[in-house]
């Protein structure tokens, strides 16, 4: 066996690791409690209205007095780069908008209307419900299958442990970004909306992926062992020591590709590759350092 | 059936289809060969409106609903075809119990004018009236109670309405000349006409449009064959715009405006490049990492992953999926996954070397005991994706319409492309040794 990289010892350094995953869980869900996660216009209904100005140097406060002298009282106006400009508002009709869009025109100077959407109140609680039902069916669905997947195993390590620890990370993988995004609303004013919902269910699918492969590879030294004098935690090192190149490398590549669009896809989609990004980076570190010294530990109590 | 095929056969049918669709895919040079299947563009990438109208039900009996609607559906398709939009698309969108009626007009310029015109679309509707005691009055509500002429009066929806009218025309009355609206019913409402002047001989029967009372005739006979004339206040004008709506449809249920969306064309083509600009990026980075990582064995990944690449866009296209940018972007997610399959081959594989197998079955064995792994990780993303397909409304089901079919492509292509390439080229490696 390697004896380098002896960081991989996850039994022994158990504390460690899982004292990190507690905290910064934890601090996250701190974040969401206190910070709050501010809803998007999709999942509360309002306006959101891009413009960008073909000349000049046209800033945000400028925009922001036009569009008040022209009797938009409640509104935020954020710059998304050079002349180009986010606003915000409560829901607003086509002929309010066409009133505002003139406003713009004559005062400050032409421009592109890139992307006007309005959505209803009730439009939006709807979106958020059914939300709600797409991460619970999803939850139930992957335990279900989870279930499934270890369904042979029951020795000397019981499959539904398998099964409520690989849970117990998807809470891990889906909170950190959630935290992460609640300090992003505050900080920077990001909203959430139905593309962070989607990014979170992503991450649940991804983040199983993981902790299945380093499961099954227990499960299967676990056969071998039998009988032999080896501990459980030589068994679980070992696993982790032969599974740790595929769990690095699988969500390797899919961060690469993940960074390829940050850096150089659509500006509308930022938040929602950072989000999947996060939580495929938490998400490894889950699989690794956090399930299989969770079983130990269950293991070890029983 | 692939099992009987010999590899280099095998490989030769996988590189044709990939190139045949990888020409498929690539519009600028397809678009020379045939009109057959161009990409069909989502409205956030092609540029346009979309607008979503709650449909308004509930004075409409559970059992006409489903017709109701599709009525609705039709009359608005009709009118929004008056435009001359490119292809528009109207259709339901079911949201819980309530539907939704949603239209998308491509590269429509000027959205104040359909906003107007699909909302001007007349709702007609029959009530009957009732003459209630004063005292009463507070009882009921106000929207179907009017003071007129020093009468309280009730109005009772009737049924009869909009959805029945087949056509309209105008002309003048033959007793004070003004301008009057003529509108003929189809055989239903033929039926519920005669049916409601009959009962109402001698009583006034009031005449609604888009809500407001506009008229209260005196039924003086029971009248047959479907026909009805309206004779309001109106002009010439105002007579000839209510024909013409009325010929383009009235309205079955009341519709109002609770979503819009508005893209700038501009706007859409340079999210599409930027997408793709991602995407070529992306693939290019997966790949160099898996030669660096693997070294030949990353050669039959790279390859696998073009061809992987290629065979999905054209299972797209030809589906047809519309691309939405969140489609791409789930696309561009499964180029990250798809290689995970190898991943887990190729460490199986050195596993095996390492007991002291041979080069050959080492590969064999790692596909054989990789199989498990890359199938239950792949089916946790599956099940999110379809989850998400059913259960969400477009933007999000173009994102998991397009990770589904990546990732069951992938499945396929990890498997039998890498796995045909290993065959075909290692075997020839192990004749020149020898």
């Amino acid at each position: 066996m390697n004896t380098k990289m002896k960081f991989l010892n996850v039994v022994e350094n158990r504390k460690y690791y899982l004292s990190f995953a507690a905290v910064i869980v934890l601090a996250s869900w701190l974040c969401v409690i206190f910070l709050g996660l501010k809803p998007g216009i999709d999942l509360s209904g309002g306006t959101e209205w891009q413009v960008a100005f073909t000349s000049g140097n046209v800033s945000v406060s400028e925009v922001q007095s036009v569009l008040s002298s022209a009797g938009l009282s409640e509104l935020t106006v954020r710059s998304l780069g050079p002349n180009q400009f986010d606003i915000e508002t409560p829901e607003m009709s086509e002929a309010s908008h066409q009133q505002y869009a003139d406003a713009l025109k004559t005062k400050i100077g032409s421009f592109n209307d890139e992307n006007f959407s309005s959505i209803g109140p009730t439009v939006g609680s709807e979106l958020a419900h059914k939300s709600m039902t797409a991460i619970i069916l999803v939850l139930i669905g992957i335990s279900l299958y989870i279930a499934y997947a270890f369904r042979k195993v029951s020795e000397p390590v019981k499959s539904w442990k398998y099964g409520l620890i690989t849970l117990a990370t998807l809470v891990h993988d889906v909170s950190i970004p959630a935290g992460f995004l609640a300090l992003l609303g505050f900080f920077r004013g990001i909203e959430i909306d139905t593309n962070f919902i989607v990014a979170l269910l992503v991450i649940m699918g991804f983040s199983v992926h993981d902790t299945i492969v380093v499961f099954d590879r227990i499960r299967e030294n676990l056969l071998v062992a039998r009988g032999k004098k080896t501990s459980l935690a030589e068994v679980i090192d070992y696993s982790v020591r032969e599974t740790f190149a595929r769990s690095v490398n699988t969500s390797f590549t899919l961060m690469l590709v993940l960074i390829a669009l940050l850096v150089f896809g659509p500006q509308s989609l930022f938040y929602f590759i950072l989000t999947i990004l996060i939580g495929t980076i938490f998400g490894t570190y889950s699989s690794i350092f956090v399930a299989s010294p969770l079983l130990y530990l269950w293991q070890k109590k029983d | 059936m692939f099992q009987k095929l010999k590899p280099k056969t095998l490989l030769f049918i996988i590189v044709v289809i990939a190139v045949v669709a990888g020409i498929f895919d690539y519009q600028p040079l397809w678009g020379t060969i045939s009109n057959f299947r161009p990409w069909n563009l989502g409205l956030d990438l092609a540029g346009g409106s979309v607008l979503t109208y709650n449909i308004d039900l509930s004075k409409v009996p559970a059992a006409d609903e489903q017709s109701v609607v599709n009525g609705l559906r039709d009359v608005i398709e009709k009118r929004v075809n008056l435009f001359g939009v490119s292809e528009p698309k109207v259709y339901i969108e079911t949201v819980g119990s309530s539907e939704r009626l949603v239209v998308e007009l491509a590269g429509v310029k000027d959205v104040n004018q359909a906003i107007k015109e699909i909302g001007a679309t007349p709702f007609l509707d029959f009530r009957e009236v009732q003459e209630i005691p004063a005292t009463s009055t507070a009882a009921l509500s106000t929207s179907s109670t009017s003071t007129l002429a020093g009468q309280n009066l009730a109005f009772i929806p009737t049924g009869l309405n909009g959805r029945y009218v087949v056509g309209a025309q105008m002309s003048f009355n033959s007793v004070t000349n003004q301008p009057q609206v003529d509108i003929e019913f189809n055989s239903q409402g033929a039926t519920l006409f005669q049916d409601l002047t009959s009962k109402n001989v001698g009583k006034p029967i009031a005449i609604f449009l888009d809500d407001q009372l506009i008229e209260m005739p005196v039924v003086q006979e029971t009248i047959t064959g479907g026909k009805a004339e309206i004779t309001g206040n109106f002009t010439v004008q105002t007579a000839q715009t209510l024909v013409e709506r009325f010929n383009a449809g009235a309205l079955p249920a009341p519709i109002t405006l609770v979503n819009q969306q508005t893209i700038s064309s501009n706007f859409g083509k340079n999210a599409l490049d930027t997408a793709i600009l991602a995407g070529i990026v992306g693939t290019l980075a997966v790949m160099v990492f898996m030669l660096i990582y693997y070294k030949k064995l990353g050669i039959f990944a790279s390859v696998a992953l073009l061809i992987y690449v290629s065979v999905t866009l054209a299972i797209f296209k030809i589906v047809p999926v519309t691309m939405t940018l969140s489609g791409i972007a789930g696309f561009i997610l499964s180029i990250g996954m798809a290689v995970d399959a190898n991943v887990l081959v190729f460490e199986r594989t050195k596993e095996e070397l390492q007991r002291g197998l041979s080069h050959a079955s080492a590969v064999e064995e790692g596909f054989k005991r990789a199989w498990t792994s890359i199938r239950d990780s792949n089916v946790s993303t599956l099940i999110t994706s379809a989850v998400l397909y059913y259960f969400t409304s477009s933007f999000v089901q173009g994102f998991a319409l397009s990770l589904f079919i990546g990732v069951l492509v992938s499945l396929f292509s990890a498997i039998t492309t890498t796995r045909t390439l290993l065959r075909v080229f290692e075997s020839r490696e192990k004749k020149q040794l020898a």
